[in-house]
């Protein structure tokens, strides 16, 4: 506490309301979380450990594709140290992420879909003796046809992975148009076709799943998990355990990493709920590495044609883009994915009229869901390589054609997405300044290469997972006489520094320090909802609504300290703890007399903030996926060294430019910038989720090819290069503070930019991710052999498309919805009435 | 075993190895895992000042040594100049990766007052981390470097 | 977590005891060293013996005596202290690099040059956990019947994956192994079998315990290692050469070893002979480049396409032959193995 003699001089103003400078956002801070994390005394979920606490061992299918037809746990159950073994029927209710997509079990009940696919749990004394127990169960199984990849599905209809998908094997197609695509295509001076693929990738956060369950004396349930949607967790949790969410608490454990991979409830989480019920014991689980990657939920490997028509001078007329997405086993996050693979491709350049079709298929791998970047980052590299064979066949410079079609800001792209500040141009202008584009372009010695891309990312998905209209994040305040506030809040600490923004906004509304706010968040008992850590939404929803409930209090404060000082209230400052008149600084109350009189004054004090997206313009069938508040932009510059002869690769330099907004604490958002850059140069040069399918003579096994950490290749310190990081900010109006995100977009430019490197160093397109000397060698081959320059995948193949939704876009007089949306009988059309319905 | 600096006695099953018995029979769970193979990193600590994997000790060879873990570099109610640097400094993001690195630079240091970018890289190439890129964890430790000698220049 | 399984544990004091031991216990028991290729073998349930020997306490085990007439190296120090040892330089200078690219600093303070030499052989197919085993049906190395890298080979295809190996062979060493029975010195070439499954002459009760080395005055030696990233992965790929010179820069004797590209280290006989008498000109390299580089028929048991891997051989012979030459090889060094070793 400081004492009276020793407080800071507060700045005096000549008139009320003059500019104020921030004090806390902006600043070089350490996080709130910091020195807890220095120290090794965060409390991750693995971490905990309660009193006569049990362990769980999942037993998993061995097979790609199977019925289950007999499942004896018997053995198990008598192996001593075992107290439970539960299957299938325990736990019948299915469950997923997405309402439409409710296609998961905790254990498989009968049919196993790939291998990984939980099928039975044993709960005992110790870990080993739960992994002893698990050769005693005997399963026995009836094989079904493997479907490896999306061409087999395609021509495989029948096992069906999924009887709730739209066809055959078929999860889900949709097609949408924006304008006349084939008028545009007949203005253009210029055609492209491309085909692009993205290989999957998964997160592999250094953290694995873990989560611990306890029921407490009046049943009611606990459970710690290291999740990123602690909300979406609680709601299947009292579906899928049939209890009262009242009665469930999730707490989401500090996570050390998410990326996307703990965004969907999981099994081993309702496993250890269930258990724990049953046994009156915390039940514990720890998922081995091999298991995260049978969880996966990553990025979906997917094949794209782009077809895109130009002007002369850069302008776009027309684009079409197709994509073939491989879901893996269950749906996730997949319908969202696929829409997210068309959606944002008109955020960054003006593309007048676009049409999109996709198809995800299932298959018998691991299920594919969000990734950092979220289906979003396969088209965009499509996009990016696609306008850099452009810019070369138009004789234009790649930064100089995108700067003659970068979009404005505060309008409607041709899909409806409300774009707000688009701080791409200067996002474009920096990076070819720092990084000497100018001198490096076409211009270094063979072998050295630079490349240009860049992209835009949603800050916050608009609409949540399910349908509702409640806020999508809130937050509640709580202050106590000696000056502490407590901030409740349901958002989730992944790493991302969100309780620091948090902490960071209410510090700065309220004139505090960070370190005088406790942050108690992820946790559904003790805070309000706020929909989870994904979409890059927390700094701009939940820091809104702190920003909300911090101003509502500061009113309050406000109030009560002018009658005290009889000040008007226009002219007191909230800075250095203090509540003071900012013309005579020495009529002041310290923050927490301030709370006093307040609450003298009405009472307990207590506020709330809670933060709703704005309505979407984007009415039509799928015009959920792509609404955000508002978008960020990045612009990267990579260089690149190729060996001729051995095609070895190595990136010493990359530059990013990143549209943020307003950086909230600079350290941490260089953080996420460079940990963005890390991840795309992983994705580029060295991640492959990939599966090796044993030949079919031989053996019907479909596994993954290196579920581990050694041979799952992430970058080490040593292949690293040196990362130039500039922030453009143009405070954005709809963020707190004028804050967009930073969590994901910086790392979609990443990729395209390496591809366009390879290009300017060696003259070969990889038309592929990831892009490895094998297959520069191959490219190189064709180069020298006359034949086109490239390694990439061939046709798309034919697929059967529905008829397109047909949009009209805003300059065509659009309204947002489909002129020809043709309601399916018995549908109701309204809110009111599907509650009638069920 | 001496725990960071004190002596402890400790039974345990015998199959154990380091990192699960520190986790486990002695509750200091700031060591991690992520693989228990070997191939991450962030189960560290230093087992007779050198950086080791206590995923791959057994608990057993561990009689009669000397174990240090993330618990043990605050001296005196001071956190270490490491631990200083990384909070102050972002490298730390989602923490997980960073008790291993600590102890890791940590031993670099004993080893070498100042190392140079190059031999810091080397020296974390043990150690996989999916949030931060590296960077600011060398910054970190390179002001670690400037904070430690300008402790021992305070002092003499 | 994955777990080990259990075990029962023995720590013998002398190496007699630890003969004795792994005599009596059979094949059930295996010595344990660093504990670094064993233990995750172990987690895995690749090899689950009954009982442990630990090295740990017997003595005798990690000296390093140079003398006049060659270097003794105990087989229990560890990676580091090879890595680290200045002591190794000239003729010895590619065993500093062979040891220092091992896996991870962390895991070099624990592994030892012992348990590098007789490192079990690696396979995409055999190197993962039990469950993922069980779905493939198992393979011939461990509990299965097919080698999944070629199904009509007869033999496990499993790839040698030492990186001290290829480098002690290109210096002729030898190796002494110590049982119940008495003790034996081999040259280490004849320690290897090219199969997967039986890849080291050892048997079950012995061990090795000591490696020589013949003092190498005016040899130079280097180890090139190819891998995806800079440090923890294995070799896929791995090139030690060295060679004596005359006064005037004409190869005397010299010795090229290809690493990973069989289930044992590749000895390019025709290659070394072709030096002999000739000076390291571009034709020349070129030329024993390509006779090493035929011994290169590398499979798809680990990290990159098998067919890029042959076509690097060529380079990172090249490289190595250039380097022993006397050319700064610094920056390809940078750019390969992602550090410019400074020894």
């Amino acid at each position: 506490m400081r004492k009276q003699e020793e407080s800071p001089e507060l700045p005096v103003e000549d008139s009320p309301g003059d500019a104020e400078a921030l004090q806390v956002i902006g600043v070089p801070r350490r996080r709130i979380d910091a020195r807890a994390k220095v120290t090794g005394q965060t409390r991750f979920a693995d971490d905990i450990s309660l009193p006569r606490m049990a362990h769980c061992k999942l037993l998993r299918s061995p097979h790609p594709h199977a019925r289950i037809t007999k499942i004896d746990t018997s053995r198990a159950r008598a192996y001593p140290g075992v107290y439970l073994v539960l299957t299938g029927k325990d736990l019948p209710i299915p469950y997923g992420i997405l309402p439409v997509s409710q296609d998961e079990h905790a254990l498989c009940t009968d049919h196993v879909r790939h291998v990984g696919d939980a099928v039975a749990a044993v709960i005992a004394r110790e870990e080993l003796t739960a992994f002893e127990a698990l050769d005693l169960i005997d399963v026995q199984y009836e094989l079904l046809t493997t479907i490896s990849d999306p061409q087999q599905a395609l021509e495989t209809p029948e096992p069906r992975i999924h009887d709730s998908g739209e066809e055959g094997n078929i999860h889900k197609r949709a097609a949408l148009e924006f304008g006349n695509v084939e008028e545009g295509f007949a203005e253009a001076d210029e055609i492209f076709e491309d085909t692009f693929f993205y290989q999957g990738s998964t997160h592999l956060p250094i953290e694995q799943h873990a989560a611990v369950a306890v029921k407490d004396p009046e049943g009611k349930l606990t459970i710690w998990s290291s999740t990123q949607v602690p909300h979406y967790l609680h709601r299947t949790l009292a579906k899928v355990l049939e209890m009262p969410a009242a009665h469930i608490r999730v707490i989401a454990a500090p996570n050390g990493g998410g990326f996307g991979g703990k965004s969907d409830p999981f099994p081993h989480e309702m496993i250890v709920a269930k258990a724990a019920l049953v046994l009156d014991r915390p039940v514990k689980i720890c998922l081995t590495r091999e298991e995260v990657f049978y969880c996966h939920r990553g990025r979906h490997p997917v094949l794209m044609k782009f077809k895109t028509g130009v002007k002369k001078d850069g302008t776009i007329t027309s684009m079409q883009l197709q994509t073939l997405m491989d879901g893996g086993a269950y749906g996730s996050y997949g319908v969202a994915s696929a829409f997210y693979t068309g959606a944002l491709q008109t955020t960054t350049y003006h593309v007048p009229r676009y049409r999109f079709q996709v198809c995800r298929t299932f298959t018998n791998k691991p299920p594919c869901g969000p990734k950092r970047g979220h289906g979003t980052v396969q088209p965009r590299f499509g996009q990016e390589v696609q306008l850099d064979k452009i810019a070369e066949k138009l004789k234009l410079d790649p930064a100089e054609l995108r700067l003659r079609i970068v979009e404005s800001p505060n309008r409607l792209t041709a899909n409806f997405l409300t774009l707000g500040t688009v701080g791409l141009a200067e996002c474009i202008r920096r990076v070819v300044k720092v990084s000497g584009w100018n001198e490096k372009f076409r211009k270094l010695p063979e072998g050295h290469g630079a490349g240009l891309a860049c992209s835009a990312y949603l800050t916050g998905a608009g609409l949540p997972i399910y349908w509702n209209n409640l806020p999508q994040s809130g937050v509640q305040l709580k202050f106590d006489r000696g000056g502490g506030v407590t901030v409740f809040c349901g958002a989730t600490e992944i790493g991302q520094g969100s309780d620091d923004v948090l902490a960071a906004i209410v510090a700065e509304v309220l004139g505090l320090d960070t370190f005088d706010i406790r942050v108690y968040s992820g946790d559904t008992d003790l805070g309000p909802v706020d929909l989870g850590s994904y979409s890059s939404r927390v700094t701009l929803m939940a820091g809104n609504a702190a920003l909300q409930a911090a101003e509502r209090a500061r009113a309050m404060l406000a109030e009560a300290v002018s009658k005290r000082l009889e000040v008007p209230q226009h002219r007191l400052r909230f800075a250095h703890k203090y509540v003071f008149d900012s013309m005579a600084p020495e009529r002041r109350v310290t923050f927490p007399e301030a709370i006093c009189l307040a609450e003298a004054q009405y009472g307990t004090i207590g506020t709330v903030g809670s933060y709703t997206p704005p309505k979407s313009q984007a009415l039509y069938k799928g015009g959920g996926v792509g609404p955000s508040p508002t978008y960020s932009y990045t612009a990267a510059v990579v260089e690149a060294v190729i060996d001729p002869v051995t095609g070895w690769i190595t990136v010493p330099k990359v530059w990013i430019a990143h549209d943020i907004g307003r950086a909230l604490n600079p350290p941490l958002v260089r953080g996420q910038v460079e940990g963005s850059v890390y991840m795309g140069l992983g994705e580029a040069l060295m991640e492959e989720q990939e599966f090796r399918r044993l030949p079919q003579k031989l053996s019907h096994a479909l596994v993954h090819k290196f579920p581990s950490m050694l041979e799952y290749k992430s970058p080490t310190s040593l292949d690293m290069p040196d990362v130039v990081t500039e922030l453009i900010e143009d405070p954005d109006p709809r963020g707190p503070f004028g804050a967009k995100e930073v969590g994901q977009g910086p790392l979609l430019p990443v990729m395209p930019a390496v591809a366009n490197a390879v290009y300017d160093a060696v003259g070969v397109r990889i038309d592929e991710v990831p892009i490895t000397p094998e297959k520069i060698v191959k490219a190189l081959a064709e180069k020298r052999a006359g034949r086109a320059p490239r390694f990439g995948p061939g046709d798309f193949p034919a697929i059967h498309w529905p008829e397109a939704l047909r949009v009209p876009p805003p300059w065509e007089g659009g309204d947002g919805r489909a002129v020809n949306e043709v309601r399916r009988q018995g549908k109701p059309s309204s809110e009111k009435e599907k509650v009638h319905a069920s | 075993m001496t725990l960071n600096g004190e002596e402890v006695d400790v039974s345990f099953a015998s199959y154990k190895t380091l990192l699960e018995v520190l986790r486990e029979d002695l509750g200091h769970t700031g060591t991690k895992h992520g693989c228990e193979l070997g191939e991450c990193g962030a189960c560290a600590v230093l087992l007779d000042g050198k950086p080791v994997l206590s995923c791959l000790v057994l608990a057993l060879e561990c009689d009669g040594r000397n174990v240090m873990t993330v618990e043990g570099l605050a001296a005196d109610g001071n956190l270490h100049p490491l631990q200083e640097a990384f909070a102050d400094l972002g490298a730390a993001q989602c923490g997980y990766c960073t008790p291993a690195i600590l102890v890791t630079a940590k031993a670099l240091l004993d080893e070498n007052a100042n190392p140079n970018r190059d031999q810091i890289r080397e020296a974390l190439s043990g150690n996989l981390c999916r949030c931060t890129g590296y960077l600011q964890i060398f910054e970190a430790v390179e002001a670690a470097v400037v904070r430690i000698a300008e402790e021992r220049n305070r002092r003499a | 977590m994955m777990r080990l399984p259990r075990f029962d544990f023995r720590a013998p004091r002398t190496l007699e005891e630890a003969a004795r031991i792994l005599a009596g216990e059979g094949t059930d028991a295996l010595p344990l060293a660093g504990g670094t290729d064993l233990l995750p073998n172990m987690k895995r349930r690749q090899q689950v013996p009954k009982t442990l020997v630990s090295l740990r306490y017997v003595e005798g085990l990690r000296h390093h005596q140079m003398g006049p007439a060659g270097l003794r190296l105990g087989a229990c120090l560890t990676l580091a202290e090879i890595a680290d040892d200045p002591r190794l330089r000239n003729g010895m200078t590619a065993l500093r690099q062979a040891a220092s690219q091992v896996a991870t600093s962390q895991i070099r303070n624990q592994a030892t040059l012992g348990g590098n030499i007789c490192l079990d052989t690696r396979c995409n197919y055999y190197d993962q956990n039990y469950e993922w085993r069980k779905s493939i049906g198992f393979c011939l190395k461990k509990d299965g019947t097919t080698c999944w890298v070629a199904p009509a080979s007869r033999k496990c295809l499993a790839v040698s994956s030492t990186d001290t190996a290829p480098v002690l062979l290109a210096l002729g060493a030898r190796v002494r192994l110590v049982s119940h029975g008495g003790e034996r010195e081999v040259p280490l070439s004849a320690l290897y079998d090219n199969d997967g499954i039986q890849y080291i002459r050892k048997r079950f009760d012995e061990v090795l315990v000591e490696v020589l080395l013949d003092s190498l005055p005016g040899w130079k030696s280097t180890y090139w290692k190819l891998r995806r990233r800079g440090s923890f992965d294995f070799p896929v790929l791995s090139v030690a050469a060295a060679a004596r010179f005359s006064k005037q820069s004409v190869v005397e004797e010299a010795r090229i070893v290809l690493g990973s590209v069989a289930s044992r280290p590749l000895i390019a006989e025709d290659a070394g002979k072709f030096l002999v008498g000739r000076s390291l000109n571009p034709e020349v390299i070129a030329e024993a480049a390509s006779r090493a580089a035929r011994l290169a028929k590398p499979l798809d048991n680990t990290d990159f396409d098998m067919s890029w891997r042959k076509r690097v051989a060529m380079q990172f012979v090249t490289y190595a032959l250039q380097e022993l030459r006397g050319d700064d090889m610094k920056s390809e060094r940078g750019r390969w193995m992602h550090h410019a070793l400074p020894f």
